[in-house]
């Protein structure tokens, strides 16, 4: 570890329009060590990481690489100094091949030719330092979200990257691809690179994070090692008020309850067999597994937004048949997606085109009723706690919280009385996630029946009054009460069950 | 539908961005152009021959309207037109023997021209939505089949319908209610419906919201297939309306009626704001890349400063301005 750090900003200010978000950071990168940079959505993160990497020029403020200033006139200027930075969306040519991606920009040539050979061979052996084992001739929109994280690594690897930053890089990422990931990056660290990433997961910026840097409102409001923080303290740090009851109290189902929803032999054909289940008015039902299991399928399945097939679907104690997300939704029954970029939300709209899109039948027979659609925005706005500058604003000018927000107003807006919810929390942060949990307590209180997929081990534990376990596609186990461990929900989920006699459904 | 009450306008005051004022401002300055070249311009007999051609594109550039926001694309209009014309005519003089000349036959062709229409665009769609073929090759083939239909039924040269028809026909063209021809009050009852359908109805919405984000729509419980179907369906419908009124202009169709309709078409949709790859529509502004296409025309015929053989060239310039303008309001958006 030297003294100069390798790469540092200087109370950078970034302004966009007469809107100022960046008041003056002060980060330094040094080499070999591991910063985590952690803040609520909108504290200012990715804006920060974009000026380190080039992307953006800052306001005003000095950059300075090895001690000296520097400015990057263009994106290629900052990877040519080895600075890259890994988005969170993939920043990956979907129909090129894995090692197209990986040379893009940098071909490698014989004369005139592409030298496709070596490209091959060094694609090869930066894909094994990953231990990533797709094939380099892969078009990169047939792999999984993870195996796309590695390619990315991998990409940065071939460019020799001094400085990496990582925005959000497990968000997608099993618990065994995490694992990996942080192999690779104790790897790099002992070999001198300097890596800067962002992760919600304070779990992991304590076990992989040299040092923390804590963001708040576009300032930096700690940075220190991150031995000195526990978790706890860097959550109080984020959010700037205590949040150590994230998870409302569970009020514990009455033994009478009745089933809201009762599935049984659901089959998503390629994705999930055998599925059944019930869900009890009030309760809050956890569907836990790793990334690949097939519970967003299953769940799409049952609400009718893939082809599926079920023995019998009981909702209300009546059975029912659904075949489109229309059947679904007549009978109350909704799917919020996990995917609220791609499939919750149309971001070149505004808030109250997204907030009455499901359920517009509601706001007018033929000719859709603005007043009504503005008092139900008006509504939402207050009971979501959307916070837009705004009316008008566009839904993909939203931080990631306020949009996860809008969808599940969105979604509550068809009045749905069993209500799945796939990843309600992902990549948002911790103050919205309280927010969201104690909305769908509230919920469950006044006796909706709720579904949360997560892949999120802390979130299922701390909301759910039972977890169904899903494994390649099955039921692994349904646990209950004080079964519901974070060992219980792993061994079930990998496969591993230590007590297997559990029951399978 | 028109006559349900519509909610009053929100209150909001708001600076109109250039894609909006730009096709306005290029209509206004196209008309104060045309008042100073020529003093004929502005009277009621010009007035109302630009307008009554307008209305055949016009009627068809509403319905292409819903099917771009919708993220869709129909080529085979123009074709599509010309076949429905010569249909049209073969049934209309094959009845003619039975029913005589009298309103029954004209409807029997109108119904005819309608339910063909109908009957292409739902063509188009179930080969674009339930088999999934790209929109632009979908239309690119019927476009071809219908235009070399409509070149076989005519035996190469021109299908014409019996003189005693065609007079009785004449008046849908030239006719109207005072002074205005039925060509322009048919293309002004299409705007108003397509308006309101647009901005006001479930449908409209659906549209955007397919255009903008299929998937989006997908699990907002839009369904999708039915309501790209449905712009289609609509379109070709359109399309069938449009040949009703060109029918008697003419009293005959070949094998280059209709030519490049469907470009003028697309590109009066595109001058009026509606965005080429979906996600929003403007009826009205369609209405105005009309009225532009054809103004353009009309000016060069009236007057000798440039030559009327220009007209493609101003006119392509104009929709890549359009384009243009577009893209600046979107990235200041």
């Amino acid at each position: 570890m030297t003294d100069t750090p390798v790469l540092s900003l200087h109370s950078v200010f970034k302004s966009f329009g007469p809107i100022e978000v960046l008041h003056g950071v002060d980060i330094d990168l040094r080499r070999g060590e591991v910063m985590a940079l952690i803040g609520e959505n909108g504290a200012g993160k990715s804006t920060t990481m974009k000026i380190l990497a080039g992307y953006q020029p800052a306001t005003a403020g000095q950059i300075t690489l090895h001690g000296k200033p520097v400015t990057f006139d263009s994106l290629h200027e900052g990877e040519d100094v080895g600075i890259v930075l890994i988005h969170q969306e993939f920043n990956l040519a979907e129909q090129l091949t894995v090692e197209q991606n990986i040379f893009l920009g940098r071909e490698i040539t014989r004369g005139l030719l592409l030298d496709k050979a070596e490209m091959r061979r060094r694609a090869r052996a930066y894909l094994d330092r990953v231990k990533c084992s797709v094939d380099p001739d892969t078009p990169v929109s047939k792999l999984s979200n993870s195996d796309k994280q590695m390619v990315e690594i991998a990409k940065a690897l071939s460019r020799d990257a001094r400085v990496l930053i990582m925005d959000e890089p497990t968000a997608v990422l099993t618990t065994s691809e995490v694992r990996i990931l942080f192999e690779q990056v104790r790897a790099l660290t002992a070999a001198g690179t300097a890596i800067l990433f962002t992760s919600h997961k304070l779990g992991e910026v304590a076990e992989i994070a040299d040092r923390v840097t804590v963001m708040r409102d576009g300032a930096v409001v700690h940075t220190g090692p991150a031995a000195d923080l526990t978790e706890d303290a860097m959550a109080t740090a984020m959010v700037g008020r205590d949040v150590s009851d994230l998870y409302p109290a569970k009020p514990g189902i009455a033994a009478d309850a009745t089933a809201a929803l009762k599935v049984q032999g659901l089959q998503v054909e390629g994705y999930a067999k055998d599925i059944g289940f019930t869900v009890r008015n009030g309760e809050i039902l956890g569907v836990a597994g790793l990334i690949g299991a097939g519970r967003t399928e299953t769940m799409e399945g049952l609400c009718g937004l893939r082809s599926a097939r079920a023995d019998r679907i009981d909702i209300g104690g009546a059975e029912v048949i659904i075949r489109t997300p229309a059947d679904a939704l007549a009978h109350g029954l909704c799917y919020m997606t996990e995917d609220r970029k791609l499939r919750g939300l149309l971001l070149d709209k505004g808030m109250r085109v997204n907030l009455t899109l499901q359920a517009l039948a509601r706001f007018g027979r033929v000719l859709i009723d603005r007043k009504a659609e503005d008092a139900a925005l008006a509504q939402a706005i207050r009971e979501f706690d959307i916070r837009a500058g705004s009316k008008d604003v566009l839904v993909g000018n939203l931080s990631g919280g306020n949009q996860q927000k809008l969808l599940l107003a969105k979604v509550m807006q068809s009045e749905p009385r069993i209500l799945i919810v796939d990843e309600p929390t992902r990549g948002i942060d911790i103050g919205t996630k309280q927010q969201i949990y104690i909305f769908l307590r509230t919920l469950a209180d006044a006796g909706h029946a709720i579904i949360v997929v997560s892949s999120e081990m802390q979130e299922i534990i701390g909301l759910s009054d039972r977890v169904l376990v899903m494994r390649q596609g099955r039921i692994a186990a349904t646990l209950d009460g004080p079964d519901i461990t974070e060992d219980a929900i792993v061994r079930h989920a990998m496969g591993v069950g230590g007590n297997s006699s559990e029951r399978a459904a | 539908m028109t006559t349900e009450t519509v909610t009053p306008r929100l209150q909001r005051l708001r600076v109109p961005s250039m894609s909006v004022m730009g096709p306005v401002l290029a209509l206004v300055i196209l008309v104060v152009i045309g008042a100073l070249l020529n003093p004929n311009f502005l009277g009621a007999g010009n007035i109302n021959n630009v307008l009554s051609r307008s209305a055949f594109i016009g009627i068809i550039a509403v319905g292409m309207t819903f099917v771009i926001t919708a993220g869709g694309l129909d080529l085979s209009v123009g074709s599509m037109a010309a076949f429905i014309a010569g249909l049209m005519i073969l049934v209309m003089n094959a009845a003619l023997p039975s029913l005589g000349v009298g309103i029954p036959i004209i409807l029997l062709g109108m119904m005819v021209a309608l339910v063909a229409g109908v009957l292409a665009g739902l063509l188009n769609g179930f080969f674009i939505t339930t088999l999934g073929i790209e929109a632009f090759i979908v239309t690119l083939g019927t476009m071809g089949i219908y235009r070399s239909l409509v070149t076989w039924i005519a035996n190469g040269g021109t299908l014409s319908l019996d003189f005693g028809l065609r007079t009785y026909y004449r008046p849908v063209y030239f006719d109207g209610i005072l002074g205005v021809s039925w060509p322009i009050i048919v293309f002004a009852l299409v705007v108003i419906a397509g308006q309101i359908l647009m901005s006001r109805a479930r449908f409209g919405r659906h549209c955007a919201a397919i255009g903008s984000n299929e998937h989006v729509a997908h699990y907002s419980n839009v369904n999708v297939n039915r309501t790209r179907m449905a712009t289609y369906a609509m379109l070709g419908l359109l399309v069938g309306i449009a040949t009703i009124m060109y029918v008697p202009r003419l009293g005959s169709a070949s094998a280059s009626t209709g030519v490049l309709w469907e470009l003028e078409a697309i590109a009066a949709v595109i001058i009026g704001g509606t965005v080429l790859k979906g996600g929003f529509g403007r009826v009205w502004g369609t209405v105005i890349g009309v009225l532009i296409l054809s103004l353009i025309d009309n000016i060069l015929n009236l007057t000798d400063l440039v030559s009327p053989y220009l007209n493609g060239a101003i006119q392509g310039v104009i929709i890549v301005l359009a384009v243009i303008l577009q893209r600046e309001a979107k990235a200041k958006g």
